[in-house]
Parts: structure tokens; C-alpha cells; sequence
């Protein structure tokens, strides 16, 4: 309102003060977010606007050659024969990623929301992973699943031979999800648990009271009423699995052929190993159309599929 | 809660618990304990679950290898000037999008979620130019300066706008009524409210750039300018190969001092985490 009346006194009329309230409101507002807006500014849109610029260029570093070639790159993108292979094992972990994730999640959940003694302490070595170095974890996952590593020493004692986990096409892809699995699966499980607490106990009286037995209670009270956190944890999980590229680095350098070589990993090795900066903002723009489309039908789906109290 | 179990029950929840714990806990114990093997018995048959003898020259060479002290030392103060600037960055903005009436405000943080969509690796060609051009290419302004400005705050930013939109706002009218501007509010009024918020904010951002790894091998190429993870694959033979005892022992020293502060802080750890506002 003031903000309003301000335009027309401000001048002459020096019974109210150029800094009213509203103004001075509206001034502390812009000072407030400042950083984070020119931060997002310089950091994000003006990157995002130079990625697409580059995208229509062929620009190759060591030769030092810049020429705008229009739409070549994308054409080049749609010709890569690599890239369906990238796309299919990108879909792959990310598919296998967040189903192997979520479902974790949530029965380990489910086991720490029950009424047990010492609860605590299976909760925080649930947890632990997440705070561990990730190219540590990395690393020793990688130790393990040598050929004669820990893993295959253990099945042996059992008389099991295992296979060379990470040099074989499919059970290096196991592995890659599985690692990342283990790593991150604890704050899913803590934002799931939340949810669990939330939860209104009358309700499963209720349905006790009814009859109901255990699982459909499970089916038709609690899934419904933490639907918002599995909307939740599955756009940040499937988000984050488009960007896991430390574990494809160390374990299997994208290999054993292309079957691990997701888009970001792609995208370094055109970009940073073989210096075509143009070809790999192309792939920047891909790796940024997907994640868009991806966090807006999952949005849209919570109109469905979420449920809500009020 | 629910009804009480029966023993049975009790008795195959926690075993079925004990099962699943094996992948969470296993690695790090056989990171540690394998550090320690001499580099005979490390793939040795059966595993040695427990070492037979120790060998503890493996973390001297650590040390001698690589200047791995002062790459501890650029991941920590790393870590910690991108931890506070993205809390002092983030709760400013989060508190002016709840709580501050300003033109364009919806649109102003509809555009800065936009850095939500747009994860560091769509940017990290123009960034790389970006920052070359600048002459910050092998020093630790790109690993500084990225996530408490860019995409990766603006995470941070959302969490703390969910907690100060829970705030009553008689707290704010009463100050206003004593006369204490914006910034005062903020700092004496809504800040210290705004501890667990902050924690847990706190917690994600140090452990996203603890654990950084594109960015670092993109921006640097010096040894003594190396972060931790990047340190770690660093130790290989002349061939390529790793040199597995001595990753796990430097692997060891990154783990362990994050892990013992997490058991000792456990519960503010956990609890700051689940309560982030996220649930909304």
C-alpha cells in the first residue's frame, strides 16, 4: 500500500519520508538474497546461457579452433552410436538405482520405526556410510570386488566362485548401483523414518480395531500418508543419480566396454580427455533437458499420486 | 506406538537387521583392518577377518608419496569457509523469501530454484572457461566459490526458507514494536531459532564438498593443491594399478575423523537431518 501512495509524494511532501517501512522492508529484502541471486546469476544462468553458445560451435582445444557450426553438434548427437549405449546404461543405473534405493529405504525404515531396544545404534550404523568419504567407500568397494578381493574370498569359503565383478558388463553395473546404493541409502531411510513418526498412531488402532491385518494397514495407511516424502526422496534421488560420476571414475573408468558409462562420465571424457568443449556442452544441454523433463513429470504426478491430509 | 512385538518377532527383526548391516558396516572394518596387513596378506585366502600381523610402515608412505597433509589441510579449510559462507548466504536468503515483502519476490525464487534443475556438472564446461579466464584454474576459488554462490546453495537456500515460513510472526511484530530494523530481527530474533535448520544445513554442505570430486580433477592439477578425493585415487604403481594397501590407509585417515565426530554427534546429526523441513 504504502509503496503505492510513496510515488505520488515523493516529492514536496516532506511530512512522509521517501523510506517508509515498505521500503525499507523492500530494500533489506533485495540486500538479503543479493549473494544468492548474483551467485546464481554468474554461477548458473550465465554458465547455462555460455553452455548452449558453445553447443553450437566446434571447438577444439588443442588446435585452438572456435567456429560456429549451427546445429552440426546436435546432429553429431543424434548420430552418436555411442550415445544410445550411454543413454541405456545412464537409464539402467538410474532405474536400477532408485527402485534398489527407495525400497531399501523404506523397509529399513519400517525396522527402525519398531519398539526395540538399542534402536538407536542400528540406526546410526545404518547411517554411517553417509558420512564416510565417498572415494574412500569407493575405493574399498572397489578392493572388494577385486577378482581375488574380499568379497569373492568369502564366497569361496562357501565354495562359490565368483565372477571379476567389475569386468564383466552386467555385474559391473550391479556393482556401480549397488555401492551408490550402500553409500546413500541412510538419508532416504532418516527422511523416511520422519515421515513413518508422523504418522497418527489412531489410525492403526483404528484399523486393528477392524481387523485389518499388518500389510494392508502398511498398504492403505501408512504408503498413502508418506506418499509427499516418497515424492520427495525419489525426485532427489533420481536427480542425484544423473550425477554420480566419482564411482564410474574409480571403479570402472565407464567400462568394461562403454556398460557403465553414464551421460556425466561421457560428458567429462568428451569435454576433459578428448577436448571437444563444443560436443560436450551439446551433451551438457542433453544431460540438462533430461534432469528438466524428468523433475517435471515428477511433479505433475504428485497430483495423483500424492496424497494429502487436508 | 504400536503393539508390543512378541519375542519371536523381536528375536528375527534383529537378526534380519544384523544381515543387513553387513554392507553397511563391513567395508569399513575391512578398510581399516586391511590398512594395517602387510601387503602379502591383504588378498590372502581365507580373508584374514581379523589381521594376522601388522604392518605399519603403509601410512608413513602415505605421507612421503604425496604432500597428504597439506591436501588434508585444503579439503578441511575448504570444507569449512564453503560450510559457513553457504550458511551465511543461505539463511539471508531463505529469511528474506519467507519473511520479507519485496517486488518480484516469487519470482526472484522461482529463478533461483532454478539452480535445483541445473546440477554443477550441465555447467562445469563454461565454469571451467569461466574461471580459466579469471586465472582461478588450479587454485581453490572454483571449489569455493561455486557451491556457496551456486547451484549447490540454492538446496541449502530452500531448507532454510521451509524452516523460517514455520516462524510465528508475533515474534517479529513485538521487535518491530521496539524498534529493531530488518537485520536485527534477523540476527537476534529469527537466527538463533534457526539453530537445527542450520545444522543440518551445516552437515549436507560440508559433506558435499568433503566429497567432491569432478570439480576438483577438472580445476587442478597440482599435487599440493589436491583435495582428499582426488588425493586418494592418486596413489597407483608405476603401471596404473593402485597401490591398494596404501589407498586403504589413506583412505582411512579420510574416513575415520568424520566418522568418530558423526558417532559422538549422532543424534544431532540424524535428527537435524529429519528435520529440515523437508517433509513439507
Amino acid at each position: 500500500m504504502a509503496v503505492v501512495q510513496d510515488h505520488a509524494t515523493r516529492e514536496g511532501c516532506s511530512s512522509s519520508p521517501f523510506w517508509t517501512i515498505a521500503r525499507r522492508d523492500s530494500l533489506a529484502g533485495f540486500l538479503f538474497i543479493a549473494p544468492q541471486l548474483i551467485g546464481i546469476v554468474i554461477f548458473v544462468l550465465i554458465p547455462l546461457g555460455l553452455v548452449f553458445w558453445y553447443s553450437l560451435h566446434e571447438w577444439n582445444v588443442l588446435a585452438n579452433t572456435f567456429t560456429y557450426t549451427g546445429a552440426r553438434n546436435y546432429q553429431m548427437l543424434i548420430e552418436d552410436t555411442n550415445l544410445l549405449e550411454v543413454l541405456g546404461a545412464t537409464g539402467i543405473f538410474s532405474a536400477g538405482l532408485v527402485v534398489f534405493n527407495l525400497s531399501l529405504a523404506l523397509l529399513l525404515a519400517v525396522l527402525l520405526n519398531q519398539k526395540l531396544a538399542g534402536i538407536t545404534i542400528f540406526r546410526t550404523l545404518f547411517f554411517s556410510p553417509v558420512v564416510v568419504s565417498l572415494v574412500a567407500w569407493t575405493i574399498v568397494w572397489g578392493f572388494l570386488l577385486q577378482k581375488n578381493g574380499g568379497i569373492n574370498g568369502m564366497l569361496q569359503v562357501f565354495g562359490i566362485e565368483g565372477p571379476n565383478w567389475l569386468r564383466e558388463e552386467t555385474t559391473a553395473m550391479i556393482s556401480v548401483i549397488v555401492v551408490q546404493v550402500f553409500k546413500n541409502v541412510g538419508l532416504n531411510m532418516i527422511l523416511f523414518l520422519a515421515a513413518l513418526q508422523g504418522v497418527p498412531n489412531e489410525l492403526y488402532e483404528a484399523a486393528r480395531i477392524d481387523g485389518a491385518p499388518r500389510f494392508k494397514q502398511f498398504r492403505r495407511i501408512t504408503l498413502p500418508l508418506i506418499s509427499p516424502t516418497i515424492l520427495l526422496t525419489s525426485i532427489i534421488t533420481i536427480v542425484g543419480s544423473l550425477q554420480v560420476f566419482a564411482q564410474i571414475a574409480v571403479l570402472t573408468q565407464g567400462g568394461p566396454g562403454m556398460s557403465t558409462t553414464v551421460l556425466v562420465y561421457y560428458l567429462y571424457q568428451q569435454a576433459f580427455q578428448f577436448h571437444l568443449f563444443g560436443y560436450g556442452s551439446t551433451l551438457s544441454i542433453l544431460l540438462f533437458v533430461i534432469v528438466a523433463v524428468l523433475t517435471f513429470a515428477q511433479w505433475q504426478m504428485r497430483k495423483r499420486i500424492v496424497f494429502y491430509e487436508s | 506406538m504400536k503393539a508390543e512385538l512378541s519375542p519371536r518377532t523381536k528375536t528375527a527383526l534383529y537378526g534380519l537387521m544384523c544381515v543387513l548391516l553387513i554392507p553397511f558396516v563391513f567395508p569399513t572394518w575391512w578398510m581399516v583392518t586391511s590398512s594395517v596387513k602387510p601387503i602379502s596378506d591383504i588378498f590372502a585366502f581365507p580373508p584374514q577377518l581379523i589381521p594376522r600381523s601388522y604392518d605399519w610402515t603403509t601410512y608413513s608412505k602415505v605421507f612421503e608419496l604425496q604432500p597428504f597433509v597439506q591436501q588434508y589441510w585444503n579439503s578441511a579449510y575448504i570444507g569449512a569457509v564453503v560450510t559457513i559462507g553457504t550458511m551465511i548466504v543461505s539463511s539471508m536468503a531463505g529469511y528474506a523469501f519467507a519473511r520479507i515483502k519485496f517486488p518480484f519476490a516469487n519470482t526472484i525464487f522461482m529463478i533461483v530454484l532454478l539452480g535445483l534443475l541445473i546440477p554443477s556438472e550441465v555447467t562445469i564446461v563454461p565454469l571451467f572457461q569461466m574461471f580459466l579466464k579469471a586465472g582461478m584454474v588450479n587454485t581453490h576459488w572454483p571449489l569455493i566459490l561455486v557451491p556457496i554462490f551456486g547451484a549447490p546453495s540454492v538446496f541449502a537456500t530452500f531448507v532454510m526458507r521451509q524452516f523460517f515460513v514455520t516462524l510465528p510472526s508475533e515474534l517479529e511484530e513485538a521487535a518491530r514494536v521496539d524498534g529493531l530494523g530488518r537485520f536485527k530481527i534477523f540476527c537476534k530474533i529469527a537466527l538463533p531459532l534457526a539453530k537445527p535448520a542450520l545444522a543440518s544445513v551445516a552437515i549436507f554442505t560440508f559433506l558435499h564438498s568433503w566429497n567432491l570430486f569432478l570439480e576438483p580433477i577438472v580445476f587442478l592439477s597440482s599435487a599440493e593443491k589436491f583435495t582428499l578425493p582426488q588425493a586418494l585415487t592418486q596413489y597407483t604403481d608405476a603401471y596404473g594399478g593402485p597401490m591398494w594397501n596404501i589407498q586403504l590407509a589413506a583412505a582411512t585417515l579420510t574416513a575415520l575423523p568424520v566418522l568418530i565426530v558423526f558417532i559422538i554427534a549422532q543424534k544431532q546429526f540424524v535428527e537435524g537431518l529429519a528435520h529440515t523441513g523437508l517433509k513439507g
